[in-house]
């Protein structure tokens, strides 16, 4: 008995998370250096690469003074607070290194704590000396070993730019993914489904990225509510290497530790397994009869989701787009930094071809989700009993590939639309700005398409190539990689629109090599052995 | 069309494991054939093999007198299949799985769904992700008995189901032979499979090591006796067919193979039999036997 309440009731509770802690970091070991060395490389390259773009003050205090009468170019890439060197890398990158850290923190964490319970595998390891706070504390101590050598790496690595803004921007931005790790552990308390916790997640990280882009374009230093809202801000808002505003860490700190207490209070407050959202019954029979009918019903509601974040997304930048123009003028120098951002010439176009790029290399994203559903039904072993019925592979995996790719074209019209509504203009443009990326897009899809026919067991590598193609697009340009480099993503081939001439041959190459791809996936999946 | 299955010289490898390796079955049309092995021994690959989910290296397969791989969707409306690990989608109801894998074969009587799903004591309004493991076994079964098929192939079907249940399966599986359907039932279960099955086969290694209706099988095999004699006994160690001879004054133990148990009960009267049991071999005795040689030759 002596043994059995030995230890305080807290330590009780947290008893086995060391013995789970190393066992994540274990099955993470590729996944979290691959993460912290892709972020980290993405920052530490950024002074270099500015210094040639930017190589006396004078070049970078006219980029301040642009910026700060740009709004569009600041809902990009937020306000420029310094011209040294330092805090332009801040300015470049410290959004998106802390979004990229936001978002290996909610899938690290996830995936240890729903993901765990979703599968099953949790309930064995509950029944070992594990105490009930146990799996939470390691899935959040994970991601937090994750950050903290992230924010060294980074403090590290720029400390000849100035230790003290070095340091600022490091906890930034782990501090921003520690934010986005226990905004997940609140939301995976919620959820019963692991999918659905990573998806909302997302979302909060989608909305805090659209406030903060929103609050940039109607102040020029920070200061809108909007901008107070959103993580992203709070980061933009340390000003690295421009006058460091320490107590903005308490910021992330505070969210952290509150979003924290909420994700324990909740835990105790729910059985293992189980959710808030509990599971309402269904009907007694059912009117699905074909498996694209039930490849529709599963998918649907990630079609919806996407779609009403497209069309927002769409109506905001759209809103924001309006006088990008006017404020700059005819001023040679912004033309050329927004050219050196992947714009072009014309800058209403340069910043609406800029928006809707990126919207289509989120929809990048989308396309592998989608396809990947197939694989997950045939890795979970859903997929069998619908093959032994009277179901072809071919028209069994049409079903999802349709929704797919046809869901693709329909969140980009729908972002078009948004943004027509926003903009106010002509619509016709808008929606060519949207539509044109979607050969791009179906190409990132074909490849998910490739893999789950060539190696079923390999097909996540798909949103590596999502990733990358997303990392190109975004930060491609600001590295100022070799143009062969840039290229190897479809979206590098495809015309500016607006405002640039539209070139069919590259829409329809791309077209014709998405086509080629998926016939290639599609004849492997139809020889291959299914996988279970 | 007399035979539903036949096999012949399968072959089937991942790697460099060998899942199936020269594997022969033969299912006749009408009959419940057991399929029998143990853990790894390539029931289940077999199984995927004709059902179409895998190709195999070699060898020849027929399902309803067609090509597993090349013909699987015409083979599959006529095939209900029930794998040993269901899993469901967590957001459809059992009900609507039901009728989904009703609709994808040849159609659901709906009169035979209602009455299975009482029998079976289903929830079918319940959602994927709150069934436990016997209820969501309990939604396949549901399907494959109420679909209009003409085979049954059941994988492990049993798994996580209680002994009522496991009962009325029994019985649901009699029905269909009734009905003229063909089952080809793999299970771990040998009293299962003893009670329903009109033939047998055993597979080890992905080889068929026996195959025959279970009256066949027990002719392969021992007979134990117990007997308690007159007087001592005399001669039994020198007869062909007798094992494990334990002989205590006059009280008697042996095995003795099947066909060989005559001589043996002549022997054995001749000393005066008291008292005398026999047991005829079990499945279970059979199928240890087959899994003792293969331990003993690792």
């Amino acid at each position: 008995m002596t043994t059995l309440t030995a230890g305080s009731v807290p330590a009780r509770r947290l008893a086995g998370t060391g013995t789970l802690l190393r066992f994540a970091l274990r099955r993470d070991r590729l996944m979290i250096p691959v993460w912290v060395a892709v972020t980290a490389l993405l920052v530490l390259s950024m002074p270099n690469t500015l210094e040639s773009l930017y190589g006396t003050p004078a070049e970078r205090a006219g980029l301040k003074r642009q910026m700060a009468t740009n709004a569009s170019l600041r809902a990009m890439v937020g306000p420029v607070f310094g011209d040294s060197l330092g805090a332009l890398t801040a300015w470049r990158v410290g959004v998106y290194a802390g979004a990229l850290a936001a978002v290996t923190s909610l899938l690290l964490v996830v995936r240890h704590t729903r993901d765990e319970e979703e599968s099953g595998r949790q309930e064995l390891v509950a029944s070992g000396m594990v105490g009930r706070r146990a799996p939470l504390t390691a899935a959040l101590l994970t991601a937090a070993v994750a950050n903290a050598v992230l924010a060294v790496l980074v403090a590290a690595g720029l400390a000849g730019r100035g230790a003290a803004g070095a340091l600022a921007l490091g906890l930034g931005i782990a501090g921003t993914g520690m934010v986005f790790a226990t905004v997940a552990a609140v939301v995976a308390q919620l959820t019963e489904s692991a999918r659905q916790a990573r998806g909302l997640t997302a979302a909060v990280l989608g909305a805090a990225f659209v406030l903060r882009a929103a609050g940039d374009s109607a102040t020029d230093d920070g200061s809108s509510v909007l901008t107070w809202i959103s993580p992203l801000g709070w980061l933009e808002n340390l000003r690295a290497f421009a006058g460091e505003r320490w107590w903005v860490l308490l910021l992330f700190a505070g969210a952290a530790l509150a979003q924290g207490a909420v994700a324990y209070a909740l835990a105790g407050r729910r059985d293992l397994g189980m959710s808030f959202l509990p599971a309402r019954p269904g009907p007694a029979a059912g009117r699905l009869g074909t498996a694209g009918a039930l490849a529709w019903r599963l998918q649907r509601g990630a079609v919806l989701g996407w779609s009403t974040g497209f069309l927002l997304a769409g109506a905001v930048f759209g809103a924001m787009t309006e006088g990008a123009a006017d404020l700059v003028g005819d001023n040679e120098r912004a033309r050329e930094i927004i050219a050196r951002m992947g714009g072009q010439a014309g800058l209403t176009d340069a910043f609406v071809s800029a928006m809707t790029g990126m919207l289509g290399l989120v929809a990048g994203l989308y396309v592998v989700a989608s396809v990947l559903r197939l694989n997950g039904e045939e890795i979970s072993g859903r997929a069998e009993p619908v093959l032994a019925g009277a179901v072809g592979r071919l028209r069994w995996a049409a079903g999802h590939l349709v929704i797919a790719f046809g869901g693709a074209a329909l969140i980009l019209l729908l972002a078009g639309a948004g943004y027509a509504l926003g903009y106010g203009g002509d619509a016709g443009p808008l929606l060519g700005a949207c539509l044109v990326r979607l050969p791009a897009v179906w190409v990132v899809g074909s490849a998910a398409v490739l893999l789950h026919g060539l190696l079923p067991r390999a097909a996540v590598a798909a949103w590596g190539v999502a990733g990358a193609v997303l990392l190109l697009g975004w930060v491609g340009p600001a590295l100022d990689l070799p143009r062969a480099v840039l290229e190897l993503s479809p979206f590098a081939h495809l015309p500016e629109l607006p405002g640039g001439e539209m070139a069919w041959k590259p829409v329809l190459v791309l077209t014709g090599l998405a086509a080629a791809l998926s016939a290639a996936g599609l004849v492997a999946l139809r020889r291959r052995d299914m996988t279970s | 069309m007399t035979k539903a299955i036949t096999v012949s010289g399968l072959h089937k490898s991942f790697g460099r494991t060998r899942a199936l390796d020269g594997l022969d079955l033969e299912v006749g049309a009408g009959e419940v054939h057991g399929f029998l092995g143990p853990n790894g021994a390539g029931k289940s690959t077999a199984i995927r093999v004709l059902l179409g989910l895998l190709r195999a290296d070699s060898g020849a397969a027929r399902v309803l007198g067609r090509d597993p791989w090349a013909d699987a969707v015409e083979v599959h409306r006529r095939i209900a299949y029930v794998p040993g690990d269901v899993t469901l989608w967590r957001n459809l109801s059992g009900g609507e799985v039901i009728d989904l894998y009703g609709r994808l074969r040849g159609g659901l009587d709906r009169g035979r769904r209602a009455e299975l799903i009482e029998r079976f004591e289903l929830d079918p309004t319940k959602k994927g992700r709150t069934y436990s493991k016997g209820n969501r076994q309990k939604v396949a079964l549901v399907a494959a008995f109420a679909s209009d098929v003409d085979l049954l192939i059941l994988d492990e079907p049993t798994s996580g189901l209680d002994p009522l249940m496991e009962e009325v399966f029994q019985r649901c599986v009699a029905e269909e032979r009734d009905r003229g359907r063909t089952v080809l039932l793999s299970s771990h279960i040998l009293s299962e499979v003893e009670e329903l099955c009109d033939r047998v086969s055993i597979i080890r290694k992905g080889r068929t090591v026996e195959s025959g209706s279970l009256a066949d099988l027990r002719h392969l095999t021992r007979t134990s006796v117990t007997a308690e004699l007159a007087g001592p006994p005399d001669g039994l160690a020198r007869l062909p067919g007798v094992h494990d001879l334990d002989v205590r004054g006059h009280r008697v133990r042996l095995q003795v193979d099947t066909d060989k148990l005559d001589a043996v009960l002549r022997s054995l009267s001749a000393s005066g039999v008291r008292s005398l049991t026999s047991t005829p071999p079990t499945l279970e005795e059979l199928f240890l036997r087959h899994y003792q040689d293969e331990a003993v030759a690792r």
